[in-house]
């Protein structure tokens, strides 16, 4: 067949296949095939969590990974991100001389978005990455079908394990980068730029209410949901060997990282009615 | 052969992936008791037929009957109690790399048998004992080489005491000695167990070797099947060719 680019673009049939517009529907009909089957895998774990036998060893060592192993980088992520922000909010504020609205403003933000999403987006570079890295090579070296011949079922023994702790210990995580931000806010705000450590304290408490901090482990709840369903998912359906792996890991930090911040947007509305 | 009819009995199997056909009216059936062995060049879809046989794979048409029961219209329920009554060795092993030894091997029995640790601990034992592989019970496999894999992945396959044994190229991959050791294991595994066993392999020394009876499969169905005298022995142009290992004549439209 002649490759000339010249040939290509007077072929009717290169031209229908190629054009922008048949890519584009492509691509979406790819993506809306993907989320069509995280929702049924999401349907499958849902109905393995409650099958015989409860595999609590398997449901402990993956809480180990996703929550206790990612502690450091989770608070130093929190601590750094609350120091940041009362500089700047404190730099803001001091324009118009509100600098006691800073200990307020860092708490909101913290508590309500920052410390949910962004711990949400190091865990889903973490151990959503790991997930898909390690289901995925058990796929392609038929270890899944090898399951699959000693009666147990993938989804059951590798997915729920997963999912659940990502449900738990997201919000975990959560609660104590809400805690560090603060702190870090309060380091920053009162020893290094000298504000009052009463008013700061005072606006912090007196301005954040119970549901601040509620709102933001519901979301991180559901992140944490979303990136382990998106980590096994990736893994299961791996195929190509040790590149596809690769391919896995990397569609697994991308999508889980998307599909934390799109949920952001409508969490926060529907918290916020 | 016995009289009461086929243990498996596969009839019109169809499979393709995408626009190609790998599977095409397959017809075969398995005697209890039988070690059938089914050749074929790579790619001419030989695991895919062994995974259509445990019910990993669903046909576009025809069907699996394992003692009458059809595999496809199992539910995961159902396919989870037909698959304990096999037991199937995978072509590197498929051994689970976060655990050791005594944990793959004792895997299906910890998930579904009520024997106690100590029972599972003995019963794993055996199985090692009975592949020639006692006391690596500690060892992970990455420590393994991969003609000991293959041995620990048949004493995997066969603790929960299956009726039938699957193998996906069970010599593929290792030197002619310990190829040997496997054939001998799968014989012995056949004497000792009275196991109803299908392989698939290109490796006709094996073959003739474990082989009761040997069907070959050739562009999506089996296009003869007999005992490895009448297998050697045969007029088929496509089947001498093959057990002979010509590169010229019939089946060139068959490498990828």
């Amino acid at each position: 067949m002649p490759g000339g680019i010249m040939d290509k673009l007077s072929d009717p049939q290169f031209i229908l296949e190629h054009n922008i517009l048949t890519v584009l529907l492509r691509r979406g009909l790819a993506y809306s095939t993907q989320l069509g089957e995280i929702v049924m895998l999401i349907r499958k774990s849902a109905v393995a969590i409650f099958r015989r036998p409860l595999d609590l060893a398997l449901i402990v060592r993956q809480m180990e990974e996703v929550g206790y192993n990612s502690i450091p980088v989770v608070l130093i992520t929190s601590l750094f991100t609350g120091m940041v922000f009362a500089l700047n909010s404190y730099e803001g504020f001091h324009r118009f001389g509100a600098e006691s609205l800073t200990g307020t403003v860092v708490g909101l933000a913290i508590t309500r978005e920052l410390a949910p999403v962004l711990t949400s987006l190091m865990v889903a570079g973490r151990a959503a990455s790991a997930m898909a890295a390690e289901i995925g090579t058990m796929k392609v070296t038929e270890q899944i079908d090898a399951l699959h011949t000693l009666a147990t079922d993938p989804v059951k023994y590798l997915v729920v394990p997963r999912v659940l702790a990502g449900l738990v210990m997201v919000p975990i995580l959560t609660a104590a980068a809400d805690f560090v931000g603060i702190i870090g806010g309060y380091l920053v705000s009162v020893k290094l730029l000298g504000a009052n450590p009463y008013v700061y304290v005072n606006a912090t408490k007196s301005f954040i209410e119970n549901w601040d901090i509620i709102g933001g482990l519901i979301k991180a709840a559901v992140f944490g949901f979303l990136l382990g369903i998106v980590g096994c998912y990736k893994g299961l359906t791996t195929e190509g060997g040790a590149e596809g792996v690769g391919k896995s890991t990397t569609g697994a930090v991308v999508i889980a990282s998307m599909c934390v911040l799109i949920a952001d947007f409508f969490l926060t509305k529907i918290l916020l009615d | 052969m016995s009289s009461n009819g086929a243990l498996i009995r596969i009839e019109g199997l169809h499979k393709s992936f995408g626009p190609k056909k790998v599977l095409s009216g397959l017809e075969l059936d398995i005697e209890r008791g039988e070690t059938m062995v089914v050749i074929g060049g790579s790619g001419t879809g030989k695991s895919v037929l062994l995974k259509h046989i445990i019910g990993l794979l669903k046909p576009d048409g025809g069907e699996v009957y394992v003692d009458g029961e059809a595999v496809s219209a199992l539910d995961e329920k159902g396919l989870n109690r037909l698959r304990r009554r096999f037991g199937m060795l995978f072509q590197g092993a498929a051994l689970f790399d976060s655990m050791n030894v005594e944990e793959n091997v004792g895997f299906a029995l910890t998930r579904h048998s009520m024997m106690s640790t100590a029972e599972i601990a003995e019963r794993v034992a055996g199985c090692l004992e009975m592949v020639g592989m006692p006391g690596i019970q500690k060892l992970h496999p990455s420590e393994l080489s991969g003609g000991m894999r293959k041995r620990v992945g048949l004493a995997r396959a066969i603790a929960l005491q299956p009726e039938i044994i699957l193998y996906d190229e069970p010599t593929t991959g290792l030197d002619p000695i310990m190829a040997d050791v496997i054939n001998n294991l799968i014989v012995e595994m056949q004497e000792r167990l009275k196991v109803t066993s299908i392989a698939i392999t290109h490796d006709m020394v094996s073959a003739y070797k474990i082989a009761d009876r040997i069907a070959m499969l050739y562009q999506g169905k089996i296009i003869e099947t007999g005992t490895p005298d009448e297998i050697r022995n045969t007029s088929n142009r496509v089947v001498e060719q093959f057990i002979k290992g010509d590169s010229s004549g019939y089946q060139q439209g068959d490498s990828r």
